[in-house]
C-alpha cells in the first residue's frame, strides 16, 4: 500500500444470512480520486458501499469477514467504533433524506452532535457547506425554510451540504443523481468533479455515462464478485474481461 | 333443495346489512336515551356544583376534577414508560428477536387482562406491598401510604393504559423513514442521538395520540380505582397524593346502586354519564383526528 492508497479491502465478505453477497473483494480506493462501482442490480456494489462506513452492521443477519483499511487502520477491528468512523466516511443517499427540519437545522445537525455549540461558527460552517454542495447562492436568503420544501435536486445537494458539513476525508455516494431530471443531475456531476478536489469520493451507479463521466477509475461487479478494476477510460473502451464488456456494451443488466 | 343463488346473494345482503343497521341504530338508541335523560340537566350549576342532599341535588364538579387529576397522573406515569417500551421495542431489538417477542407477548397479554384484575392488583401490590412496605420503613407502621389514594389509583390505571400507549408510540415510530435514521447515523450520530434528535421529534403526534387514547380510556374505567384509590363523596378536592378523589365513572356506579332515592338521582345520573360520553368521545376524536393527520405525513 502506498501513500495515495485511501481505502483498501482484503478478502472482504459480507454474508446475508446464508447469501454470500460479497465474494473476496480486494480494492484499492486511491485518494482525492472518483472511484465509481458499477453492475447490475443486485450484484453487490451498495453492499460493498455500505462496509465502507459500516452501515451494514444496522442489518442483523449481515456479517462482514476480511478487512477494510481507511489511511491504513482496519475499521473492522474490535476497538474502532463506527460513530466515529462515520465521522470521517460521510454518505450521501439513492433518495435524497433531509431531515423534517430547517435547511440551516439540516446542515448544522452534524457539527451540532459532534458537539459544536457557539451560534456564529454553526453559521460559518452552515455557509461554508452549502457553498461546498453549491447551493448558497439558492437558498441563502431563506436558510428557515424546510428542506423538504427544495426541489428534488436541492435537496439532494443539501444532503451533501449535511454530509460535508461534518468535515469528512471520504464522502460515498450510493446513486446519488438516480431519482434526478438530467439538469439536476448534471449539477450534482459538476459537483463530484470540485468535490474530488477536497474528497475521496466511491460512488455507486447504474448509469454507464455518469460513470465515464465523473469518474478516475471504475470498479466492475457482478454477482457478488469484483471482476475487473481500472482506469475509466480503460474499463470503458477496452475491458479485459469479457464479461465487463458485456456490460458496458448493453448485452446484459 | 335448490334455492336460486340470485337469492342467496340477497339474502346475505339483508342479514349483513341488516346487522351493520342493527349496530347503527343500537348506539344512536343508547346516546339518544343518555341525551334526552340527561342533557334537560346539564347547567353551568351541575358542572360546577358539589353533589348534594344524598347527591339527589348539585353537580359534579368534584368527580370532573377527579377524573381529570387521575389521568394526568396516570399520563405522568404511563405515557413516558409506554413511549420508552415502544422506542426499546423498535429501535433497540429486532422484530424477530426473543426478547422482542416476550415483551410484545406481554404487552399484547396487559391489553387482555380484565380491568377489575388491574383493581385487585392495585390494592395488593401497590397499596399493601408498596404502601404498606413504606409506611413500616417511614413511619413506623402508622397507616399513611397503606390505604387507597389518587397516587396508587393513577398507577393502576397507568398500568391498564400502558398497551395503548406502546401500540400508539410504535405505530407513530415505524412511519419515521429508516433514510432519516441512516441519514442521522451515517453524519456520526449514535443510535441514542438519532432516537432523540429525529425519531422522537417525529413521532410527537403518535406519542399524543397515544397518551390521548389512554385518557380516554382511563376516563371510562372504573374497575381500576374501585379499592385503589376512588371515594363514595369527598366534600374537598384532593390536594395531595395520600388523599382520595372522586370520578366520573365512579359516580355514576355509586349512583345507580347506592342512591337513597333513586327516582331523584336518575337525572343527575344521565346527565353524569352525558358529560362522560362528551369527554370520552371528544378525546377520542381528537385521536382519530392526529392519527389521520399522522398517517397523511407517513404517504407523503
Amino acid at each position: 500500500m502506498n501513500e495515495s492508497t485511501k481505502i483498501l479491502t482484503r478478502d472482504l465478505n459480507l454474508h446475508y444470512g446464508e447469501k454470500h453477497a460479497l465474494r473476496h473483494i480486494d480494492l484499492e480506493i486511491q485518494r482525492n480520486h472518483v472511484t465509481a462501482l458499477i453492475g447490475p442490480s443486485g450484484c453487490g456494489k451498495s453492499t460493498f458501499l455500505r462496509c465502507l462506513n459500516r452501515m451494514n452492521d444496522l442489518i442483523e443477519s449481515a456479517k462482514v469477514t476480511g478487512t477494510v483499511e481507511v489511511d491504513g487502520t482496519n475499521i473492522y477491528a474490535k476497538d474502532i467504533d463506527p460513530v466515529l468512523l462515520r465521522r470521517k466516511v460521510g454518505m450521501i443517499f439513492q433518495k435524497s433524506n433531509p431531515f423534517p427540519k430547517s435547511i440551516f437545522e439540516n446542515v448544522a445537525y452534524g457539527p451540532r452532535v459532534h458537539g459544536i455549540k457557539d451560534k456564529k461558527r454553526l453559521e460559518e460552517i452552515v455557509e461554508k457547506s452549502l457553498r461546498g454542495a453549491a447551493l448558497w447562492e439558492e437558498v441563502k436568503d431563506d436558510l428557515a425554510k424546510s428542506g423538504l420544501a427544495l426541489s428534488g435536486g436541492q435537496q439532494q445537494r443539501l444532503c451533501i451540504a449535511r454530509a460535508i458539513a461534518v468535515d469528512p476525508e471520504v464522502l460515498l455516494m450510493d446513486e446519488p443523481a438516480s431519482a434526478l431530471d438530467p439538469i439536476a443531475t448534471a449539477k450534482i456531476e459538476e459537483l463530484i468533479w470540485q468535490l474530488k478536489e477536497s474528497f475521496t469520493i466511491v460512488i455507486v451507479t447504474h448509469s454507464m455515462h455518469q460513470a465515464s463521466r465523473v469518474s478516475d477509475t471504475t470498479a466492475f461487479f457482478y454477482m457478488g464478485e469484483m471482476v475487473e478494476v481500472g482506469p475509466t477510460q480503460k474499463i470503458f473502451t477496452s475491458p479485459a474481461q469479457k464479461r465487463t464488456e458485456d456490460y458496458i456494451t448493453g448485452r446484459f443488466g | 333443495m335448490n334455492i336460486p343463488k340470485k337469492w342467496v346473494g340477497r339474502g346475505v345482503a339483508l342479514v349483513t346489512g341488516g346487522s351493520a343497521i342493527a349496530t347503527v341504530v343500537l348506539v344512536l338508541v343508547v346516546i339518544g336515551i343518555i341525551v334526552h335523560g340527561g342533557a334537560g340537566h346539564l347547567s353551568k350549576e351541575f358542572i360546577l356544583g358539589s353533589p348534594e342532599q344524598g347527591m339527589t341535588e348539585g353537580g359534579i364538579f368534584p368527580a370532573i376534577m377527579g377524573t381529570f387529576f387521575l389521568v394526568m397522573l396516570m399520563s405522568l406515569a404511563g405515557v413516558p414508560i409506554g413511549t420508552i417500551t415502544a422506542i426499546f421495542l423498535n429501535e433497540y431489538v429486532g422484530q424477530q428477536s426473543k426478547i422482542g417477542r416476550a415483551i410484545r407477548f406481554a404487552v399484547n397479554t396487559l391489553a387482555g387482562i380484565p380491568a377489575i384484575v388491574f383493581g385487585l392488583f392495585g390494592l395488593g401490590f401497590f397499596i399493601n406491598f408498596v404502601g404498606g412496605g413504606a409506611d413500616r420503613v417511614l413511619y413506623g407502621g402508622a397507616l399513611h401510604w397503606a390505604q387507597p389514594n389518587i397516587l396508587w389509583a393513577s398507577l393502576t390505571m397507568a398500568l391498564l393504559t400502558l398497551p395503548v400507549v406502546i401500540v400508539s408510540v410504535e405505530e407513530a415510530i415505524k412511519t419515521v423513514p429508516r433514510d432519516l435514521r441512516e441519514g442521522s447515523l451515517a453524519l456520526g450520530a449514535t443510535r441514542l442521538e438519532t432516537i432523540w434528535k429525529v425519531v422522537l421529534p417525529q413521532s410527537m403526534t403518535g406519542i399524543l395520540t397515544g397518551a390521548i387514547l389512554a385518557i380516554s380510556r382511563g376516563a371510562g374505567e372504573v374497575a381500576p380505582i374501585l379499592f385503589t384509590g376512588a371515594a363514595y363523596f369527598l366534600p374537598n378536592l384532593p390536594d395531595g397524593l395520600t388523599d382520595q378523589f372522586m370520578e366520573l365513572g365512579y359516580h355514576i356506579y355509586i349512583m345507580s346502586t347506592q342512591s337513597v332515592d333513586v327516582e331523584a338521582t336518575k337525572p343527575i345520573q344521565f346527565a353524569t354519564t352525558l358529560v362522560l360520553l362528551i369527554l370520552t368521545f371528544t378525546l377520542n376524536f381528537a385521536a382519530i383526528f392526529l392519527r389521520w393527520h399522522l398517517r397523511r405525513r407517513a404517504l407523503r
